[in-house]
C-alpha cells in the first residue's frame, strides 16, 4: 500500500514472529505443570532448573500440536526434525541455552489468510478481500523464565520466576507480507483464533500465551529502485492494541528518521526496540552491527523426531474445524450474512458448533442465527461461559425454533419458552410450551375472534379501506387480551383478509 | 608382604556364605583409607559412619534370610561427577564446591537398589576434563603403585580406590578414555560400556554424545557384576537404549575358543608405543592363541584423525553443557567488584558477575576447553570445525563397523606409556591430549571398550594395560575374552607395591 506523508510516498513492510504457547499439561522436556499464575518457582524440577546431571525428555504432545498447527497453516511437515541449542547467557535461562529448532523446523512454508483490502504481495487470492500472508517456518522451542525487575530505593533488584521456563512454544515466522499496522493486528487476531479453534493454544493474551515480535521497515520508491530503511525489530508485543500502536508509531518514527538522515539498510545497524505502552513509543534496546552468534548446534541430549506420513494423516482430522471452515459453513452452506457469521466465528468455535447443531436439528438457518446473535450470545456473555456450557441442548432449542417457524407459537411466546428452558433445561420443549399454557390457536377460532374485533372497531375497517393496512396492528393487542396464544401475525393477516372480503 | 586383595566376587561370595559381615568389609576399607588416603587422595568425600550403618542393616537383612543381590553390602566408590544426595557433587571444581544435588543419579539409584553401599566420592580431573586427576580442586590423586606417578584420569580416583583396596569396586565415567586409561595406569579393570547402555541421568555432562559411565574392578568378573547393576534403559535419559539387559555373568563361563580377535595395526605399530607395553601385548596375543582364539590383523585407517575429531566435538558440547554454571542460580558466585577493579568498565553488572564467576570458578583446563568449543561453534567456524568433525566421526565409526564384520573384538594398547609422573604433562595440553590416542575411538564410535592389566614394567613396576573393544552392545564378548585371559594367566588381584600400602 502506498501511503503519503509529507508528500513522500512509501510502502510499509512488516513481518511478524508469533510465539504461541502450546496447550499441553506439562512442559516441553519435563513433567512440570504449565499452569499459569502459581506462586513463583513452584512448578520447577531439576530438568527445567537446569541442575547439573538433569536431562530432557520430549513431551510428544507438543509435537502433535505443532503438526496440527502446521496442517492448518498449509505448511510442509518435516519428516525428520531435530533439536538444537541456542546458546546465550541470561538469568531467566538456567541452562545457558534454549532448546529450539534451527535448520530443520517441524513446519516449513505455508500461509495464513486474513481479511484485507490491500492486494497481496504474492499468491493467488481466491476470494476478494482476502490476503494470503506467507509463512517462512514454524518451529518448536522452550520458553524462558520471567525476570521481574524491581527498582526501588535506588537499588535495582531482579527476581527470577522459572515456572514458565521450559513451557512449549511454537514460533511462527511470517514473510514480510504485511503492509500496515491494521493488517498486522488482523494477522495476529486470525492466528490466535486459528490456534484456539484447534485447541493448539488457549490464546490467552493476558497470560502471554501469544506474543509477537514485529520486523518493520519502509520502502521508498526511488529512481532505479527501492530505498529501504533499516529493519527494526519490536520485541514482545503481547496485545492486539500493542501490535497496532507500536507499528503505527514505528512507521512514523522511521519516516521522520529517513526524512532527516536518509539512511538505508546497511548504513545504520539493525535495531531492537521495545514497546512502551505507557509512553506510546518504541524505545531503543540494542543496536547490533551483525546478528548475535548463538552458536547453534544439535542438542546431544535429545534424539531427532521422525514424523511419519501416517502421523500427519492422523492429525488432519484434528485440524479441520478452523475459523475458515466455520465461515464457509455459515456463509457458503447456510447462506448466513457475512457480518452475522463473523460475530459467531469470533465468539468461538463452540458457539459456531452450537449454531450448526441447531441447523442440523432442523432449525432454519436465518432463524438460528437471529436467536444465536440475540438470545444465546446474551446469555453466554452475561455468564462469561462458552457454548459448551449453554444449558439448553441444541436439539431442544432447534425444536423450539421449528415450532416458531411453523407458527405453533409466536416469537414473543417463543422467548418465554426459551427463558423457561434456560431455567429448567431438562424440561423439554413441549413441556416448556405447555407449562406456559401455550397452545396453538386454531385458524377458525382466530377468524371468529377477528370478526368480532372488526365488528367492534369499524374505524379500523375504514382506515384499511382507505389504504392504511397497518391500521390492523391496533387490533393485535386487543386480540392478545382475549386470547394470549393468538399469533399476532395470523391476527393481522386474518383481519386484512376479512376486510378485503367485505 | 601384605595380604592379597579380595576381589569383589570373592567378597560377595563370602558375604553370601556369611563368612564375613558387610560391616567388616566396610571397616577394612575404612582402615585402608585411613592409613593412606591422605597420600593417595582418591576419596574426596567419605560417608564413613553412614556406610557402617548401611552395612549393619544389610547384615541384618542377610541374617534374616533375605535374598540379596550380589552387590549387597559391598562398598562402592563413585566418581564425583555423579549426583548423590548424601554427599556434595563438586565435579572437582570450585564452581560447584558446595553444591549438593537434590536427586540421585540413576547409577546411584541402581547401586542402592542392589544393596551396594555408596562409600564415598572419588577424585577426578575438573569436570572430567583431563588425563591425570591433577586439575581437581582437591589436588592431585597419586598412583597407589608409585606416589610420584599419576593414577591417570579423569576417573583417576575411581581407579585408585580399587587398586588401593579402598573399595572393591568403583564407578567412573569415560568421555575419551577416562575409565580405561586410569584402569591401565592403576593395574585394574575398567569398562566403558556401549553409549546408551548405562543411563546418563545424574551424570554431570561434559561431552554428552561421548559420556558413558562404567565400572572399575580388580577382575573382569567384578566388572560383570557391577555392569549388571548399572546397565539398563532409563526413561529419564533420551539417549538411553531401550534394549533388554543381557546376563553379564554368564559370558564369564563362555569359551573364548573359536572367537576372533583383530589386532589394530595402527595402535600396535605406532611409533609412540612403549616397547614394554608392546611386548606385553604380544605375550597376551600368545595367550589368546593358546586358548584357541583366532588372531587377525585389522586396520582402522581413520584412527589418526580421532584425537583431532575428539578435541573438537567434546569441547563444543562442553562449552554449551557448562554454560549453566554461571553463578546466577547455584554454585560459586564471584564477590561484587567495585567499579575501579572491574576488568571491563563497560560491562553491565550482570555480565561482570558472569565473567568473574566463571573465570574464578573454573580451572585453566576447563576454561581452555570452553574457549575451544565456543570458538569452534562460532559462526563461520561451525562448518570448518564442528561439522567436519562430525563427518570424520562417521568415518571412524565406519572403520569399526567394517572391522566388526570379521572379528569379535579388537586388541591394542590402552595407553602409549605406563603412568607418567605427576606434573609431567599438566602444563603441556597437547602432550596430555595425546594420552587419549588409543581410547577416544571407542567414544566416537559409541562402542564398548575395556582395559585389563597385562603385567608391569620391568624396572619401575608400573602396571601395563591392554584394551579390548567390540561392536555396540556386545559387552558380553569383552567379558568372555577378558575373563578367559585372566583365568589363563592366573590373575590375582594384588595390592600395589607403593611403599606403605
Amino acid at each position: 500500500m502506498t501511503m503519503t506523508e509529507s508528500s513522500v510516498p512509501y510502502r510499509v513492510v512488516i513481518g511478524l514472529e508469533v510465539h504461541v504457547q502450546l496447550k499441553t499439561q506439562t512442559k516441553l522436556f519435563c513433567r512440570c505443570s504449565t499452569q499459569f499464575g502459581s506462586a513463583p518457582n513452584t512448578q520447577v524440577c531439576p530438568v527445567c532448573l537446569g541442575l547439573p546431571g538433569a536431562l530432557p525428555v520430549l513431551n510428544r504432545r507438543a509435537v502433535e500440536l505443532a503438526i496440527r498447527a502446521g496442517i492448518a497453516l498449509h505448511s510442509e511437515i518435516a519428516p525428520f526434525t531435530k533439536w538444537d541449542r541456542k546458546n546465550y547467557f541470561y538469568p531467566d535461562l538456567p541452562k545457558g541455552y534454549q532448546t529450539s529448532q534451527f535448520d530443520l523446523p517441524i513446519c516449513g512454508g505455508g500461509y495464513l489468510e486474513i481479511q484485507s483490502d490491500t492486494p497481496a504481495v504474492s499468491g493467488a487470492d481466491a476470494n476478494a478481500g482476502k490476503k494470503r500472508i506467507r509463512l517462512v517456518r514454524a518451529h518448536l522451542e522452550e520458553d524462558a523464565g520471567k525476570s521481574m525487575h524491581d527498582e526501588h530505593a535506588g537499588r535495582a533488584d531482579t527476581r527470577i520466576d522459572l515456572n514458565r521456563a521450559g513451557t512449549p512454544l511454537l514460533e511462527i515466522v511470517s514473510e514480510p507480507d504485511l503492509s500496515s499496522a491494521a493488517e498486522a493486528k488482523e494477522y495476529l487476531s486470525e492466528m490466535r483464533l486459528l490456534m484456539v479453534y484447534l485447541g493448539i493454544s488457549d490464546g490467552n493474551m493476558q497470560e502471554g500465551s501469544l506474543r509477537a515480535d514485529a520486523n518493520v521497515n519502509l520502502h521508498y520508491q526511488r529512481e532505479g529502485g527501492v530505498a529501504a530503511t533499516p529493519i527494526v525489530e519490536i520485541k514482545n508485543l503481547n496485545s492486539f492494541r500493542a501490535v497496532e500502536r507500536a507499528i503505527q508509531y514505528e512507521v512514523s518514527r522511521q519516516h521522520r528518521q529517513f526524512m532527516t538522515d536518509g539512511k538505508v539498510i546497511g548504513q545504520a545497524p539493525k535495531q531492537t526496540r521495545g514497546w512502551n505502552d505507557d509512553t506510546g513509543e518504541t524505545e531503543l534496546q540494542r543496536e547490533k552491527e551483525e546478528s548475535a552468534d548463538y552458536r547453534y548446534f544439535p542438542c546431544p541430549d535429545l534424539v531427532p523426531v521422525i514424523v511419519s506420513a501416517e502421523q500427519v494423516d492422523a492429525a488432519r482430522s484434528s485440524a479441520l474445524f478452523t475459523p475458515e471452515h466455520a465461515r464457509d459453513q455459515l456463509v457458503q452452506v447456510h447462506a448466513i450474512k457475512d457480518s452475522d457469521a463473523e460475530i459467531l466465528v469470533q465468539h468461538g468455535r463452540s458457539t459456531v458448533e452450537y449454531c450448526l447443531a441447531l441447523i442440523s436439528y432442523g432449525a432454519p438457518p436465518r432463524r438460528a442465527i437471529a436467536w444465536m446473535l440475540q438470545d444465546v450470545l446474551r446469555y453466554l456473555n452475561d455468564k462469561a461461559v462458552d457454548a459448551t456450557a449453554f444449558p439448553i441442548p441444541a436439539e431442544s432449542l432447534a425444536q423450539l425454533l421449528v415450532a416458531i417457524e411453523n407458527g405453533k407459537l409466536d416469537t414473543s411466546r417463543g422467548k418465554e419458552a426459551f427463558a423457561k428452558l434456560l431455567d429448567s433445561p431438562s424440561l423439554g420443549v413441549n413441556a416448556a410450551i405447555e407449562s406456559l399454557g401455550i397452545v396453538q390457536v386454531d385458524a377458525n377460532e382466530i377468524e371468529t375472534l377477528c370478526s368480532q374485533l372488526l365488528k367492534d372497531n369499524p374505524d379500523v375497517i375504514d382506515k384499511v379501506k382507505a389504504g392504511n393496512s397497518k391500521a390492523v396492528a391496533a387490533l393485535v393487542g386487543q386480540a392478545k387480551k382475549i386470547n394470549r396464544n393468538a399469533d399476532p401475525r395470523l391476527v393481522q393477516e386474518t383481519c386484512l383478509r376479512l376486510i378485503q372480503q367485505m | 608382604m601384605k595380604a592379597p586383595l579380595l576381589s569383589l566376587n570373592e567378597i560377595s561370595q563370602q558375604l553370601a556364605r556369611r563368612e564375613i559381615s558387610s560391616r567388616d568389609v566396610v571397616q577394612q576399607c575404612l582402615d585402608r583409607i585411613e592409613s593412606t588416603n591422605t597420600r593417595v587422595n582418591a576419596y574426596v568425600h567419605l560417608r564413613a559412619d553412614a556406610a557402617i550403618e548401611t552395612a549393619k542393616s544389610v547384615d541384618e537383612r542377610r541374617a534374616a534370610g533375605e535374598k540379596l543381590a550380589p552387590l549387597a553390602g559391598i562398598p562402592i566408590g563413585i566418581k564425583d561427577v555423579l549426583c548423590c544426595t548424601e554427599m556434595p557433587t563438586t565435579c572437582g571444581s570450585k564452581i560447584l564446591e558446595n553444591y549438593r544435588s537434590p536427586f540421585d543419579s540413576s547409577i546411584v539409584s541402581s547401586l542402592k537398589r542392589d544393596g551396594a553401599i555408596i562409600l564415598g566420592k572419588t577424585n577426578l580431573d575438573e569436570f572430567a576434563m583431563g588425563g591425570s586427576t591433577e586439575t581437581s580442586i582437591f589436588g592431585p590423586s597419586r598412583n597407589p603403585w608409585a606416589y610420584d606417578r599419576t593414577c591417570g584420569g579423569s576417573s583417576g580416583g575411581s581407579a585408585a580406590v580399587v587398586a588401593a583396596g579402598y573399595s572393591p569396586g568403583a564407578i567412573g565415567t569415560d568421555t575419551g578414555g577416562s575409565i580405561r586409561q586410569p584402569a591401565a595406569f592403576c593395574g585394574v579393570c575398567g569398562l566403558k560400556p556401549t553409549y546408551g547402555r548405562v543411563s546418563r541421568y545424574g551424570l554431570v555432562a561434559y561431552g554428552s554424545s561421548l559420556d558413558q559411565a562404567g565400572p572399575f574392578g580388580s577382575t573382569v568378573a567384578d566388572i560383570a557384576l557391577l555392569l549388571q547393576s548399572i546397565a539398563g534403559h532409563d526413561s529419564r535419559d533420551s539417549t538411553s537404549l531401550n534394549i533388554a539387559v543381557p546376563d553379564f555373568v554368564e559370558p564369564l563361563n563362555a569359551k573364548a575358543q573359536g572367537m576372533t580377535i583383530g589386532v589394530i595395526r595402527e595402535h600396535l605399530d605406532g611409533k609412540g608405543l612403549d616397547p614394554e607395553i608392546h611386548s606385553a601385548l604380544l605375550a597376551a596375543i600368545d595367550v589368546y592363541k593358546s586358548l584357541g582364539v583366532r588372531i587377525v590383523d585389522v586396520s582402522l585407517p581413520h584412527t589418526k584423525y580421532s584425537i583431532s575429531t575428539y578435541y573438537i566435538i567434546a569441547p563444543c558440547e562442553a562449552s554449551s553443557n557448562l554454560s549453566r554454571f554461571d553463578g546466577a542460580h547455584y554454585g560459586y558466585r564471584a564477590p561484587k567488584q567495585t567499579a575501579d577493579k572491574s576488568s571491563d568498565a563497560s560491562a553491565s553488572a550482570l555480565v561482570q558477575m558472569y565473567s568473574d564467576s566463571r573465570s574464578q570458578g573454573f580451572g585453566a583446563e576447563v576454561r581452555r576447553r570452553i574457549m575451544l568449543g565456543t570458538y569452534a561453534l562460532s559462526s563461520g567456524y561451525y562448518n570448518k570445525y564442528y561439522l567436519k568433525a562430525l563427518q570424520v566421526r562417521r568415518m571412524i565409526r565406519q572403520d569399526y563397523d567394517n572391522a566388526f564384520e570379521t572379528v569379535d573384538a579388537l586388541l591394542g594398547p590402552t595407553t602409549p606409556t605406563p603412568a607418567f609422573r605427576l606434573g609431567e604433562k599438566v602444563n603441556d595440553p597437547v602432550q596430555m591430549y595425546l594420552e587419549d590416542l588409543f581410547t577416544v575411538g571407542a567414544n566416537l564410535a559409541g562402542i564398548p571398550a575395556m582395559s585389563i592389566p597385562i603385567g608391569t614394567s620391568s624396572e619401575s613396576k608400573l602396571p601395563l594395560g591392554m584394551q579390548l573393544q567390540s561392536a555396540p552392545l556386545t559387552e558380553a564378548k569383552l567379558i568372555t575374552l577378558g575373563h578367559a585371559y585372566q583365568k589363563a594367566v592366573g590373575f590375582p588381584p594384588t595390592l600395589p607395591t607403593a611403599s606403605d600400602l
